[in-house]
């Protein structure tokens, strides 16, 4: 029997897919667009945002949590975004320690993650009204789910636009790039089929639940 | 939740806030303090290396680099030996064969391209006077048109461009210039890729600036540097 302080494995669970699949910040609540579509040209770019928004969130959502009884609520956006800044500048210096072209090719959009409105979401939302081990749990949940987002448009994109996958060539020498999926119009070109994908899926689950339901 | 209804209605004094806020201040600042001295020395070194491998690119024969800085007078100084350059000074490296001999002066050079700045390093040879060749250090340049400038044989065949001083050892004796697809006729003049005239012209231009500024302050302390110290 779960206890009421101690959440059950599939409370934990379902905390966790929340993000991934049902609240998806991408393919549901289409946030975080700037990033989506400004550094997914490749799968490495995708990934790499994605890895650095998962630390920026998961580590504000727990230091939020942490503190969430001693931030007055009069300041308590200021504080959010003190944080979350703390924790991109730190992501800024170990994406420079790791790799410089990386860096460069991520430009901007790395402190541009202060912005993003999927983490101060969540610090608001739900890490500031949860204990850690939750609010841990979701902002880990919808870091996957944007990591997975990022990642399923950076892959299509770069197959489509430069033949490659991670860097490693696809279709052979031969292969023409479609040079505009790497450009700004394919972003939005991808992430409109891949919302569709997602629309359909939805629905046929939303059909399929209806059928049941006039079954029984 | 009756907790959070009362922290709704009661509001919190001034003092608790500045405590919350300078708490929180000092924690993010240790935390900021320790994540760039943890990276500090990781960062400085793939710096460096980034910037070695771009110049020996530009200088193929080099097997080491020394930086300097040239003032606008004066001879060049060594980056890094504890004496500080007068402000204005240009960066430039100086790449050495394995026999210590300099092989060629590499600079970085700026112009704006079609998408943003493009930021190439150029290679000086001192002993023919010529551009030797140029390397991209930063471009946001629309790849398969703009990107073509280090790949197109056609547009790097237009290097080594002449570049000697003029007489009074003021300027070049020609400005290094772009000129439209197949027009080329000078041996300082640069063809442009068809259909990337912006981005080539931004190589130009970038070469040009850079080389108009620094050639004139190295020439007369070439002794100085011609062989590594």
């Amino acid at each position: 029997m779960s206890t009421a302080t101690n959440l059950s494995s599939t409370d934990r669970w379902d905390e966790f897919m929340e993000g991934v699949w049902r609240q998806n910040p991408l393919f549901v609540m289409v946030l975080g667009l700037c990033p989506a579509l400004a550094v997914t040209v490749s799968a490495v770019n995708a990934l790499s945002m994605g890895l650095a928004t998962t630390f920026v969130l998961t580590c504000s959502c727990l230091l939020v949590s942490l503190l969430r009884k001693m931030i007055p609520k009069e300041v308590r956006i200021a504080t959010y975004i003190v944080i979350i800044a703390t924790f991109v500048t730190v992501v800024d210096y170990v994406i420079q320690a790791v790799s410089l072209a990386l860096y460069d090719a991520l430009g901007a959009f790395i402190q541009l993650i202060v912005v993003n409105c999927i983490i101060l979401g969540r610090a608001e939302a739900h890490a500031s009204k949860n204990p850690p081990l939750p609010a841990m749990l979701n902002a880990l949940g919808m870091s996957a789910g944007f990591t997975l987002g990022l990642f399923a448009l950076g892959a299509v994109r770069e197959i489509l636009g430069a033949g490659t996958l991670f860097g490693i060539s696809l279709f052979g020498p031969h292969f023409q790039p479609w040079v505009v999926m790497v450009l700004p119009p394919g972003g939005f070109f991808v992430l409109g089929l891949w919302l569709l994908v997602f629309a359909a899926i939805a629905r046929r689950k939303q059909d399929k639940l209806a059928e049941a339901a006039g079954h029984a | 939740m009756s907790q959070a209804t009362d922290a709704l209605t009661v509001s919190t004094p001034t003092v608790g806030m500045i405590r919350t806020l300078g708490l929180v201040a000092a924690l993010c600042g240790l935390i900021i303090v320790s994540a760039y001295q943890g990276t500090y020395d990781a960062v400085q070194e793939n710096k460096r290396i980034a910037v070695e491998r771009a110049v020996f690119k530009v200088i193929p024969v080099a097997t080491s680099i020394v930086e300097y800085l040239a003032p606008g007078s004066g001879a060049p100084q060594k980056v890094g030996t504890g004496g500080t350059a007068p402000a204005g000074s240009i960066k430039f490296y100086a790449g050495y064969d394995k026999d210590g001999h300099l092989a060629g002066i590499a600079a970085e050079g700026a112009a704006k391209g079609y998408a943003d700045t493009v930021r190439i390093l150029f290679a000086w040879d001192p002993a023919q006077a010529t551009i030797t060749g140029f390397g991209v250090v930063s471009s946001r340049e629309t790849p398969g048109i703009g990107d073509k400038i280090v790949v197109d044989k056609d547009f790097l065949a237009n290097f080594p461009l002449a570049a000697p001083l003029s007489d009074d050892r003021m300027v070049l004796a020609h400005e290094i210039r772009t000129v439209k697809h197949g027009t080329k006729t000078q041996p300082w003049e640069i063809d442009a890729i068809a259909g990337a005239t912006i981005t080539s012209r931004a190589v130009g231009k970038a070469i040009n600036e850079a080389a108009q500024a620094l050639v004139p302050r190295l020439v007369p302390h070439l002794d100085a540097l011609k062989e590594k110290s």
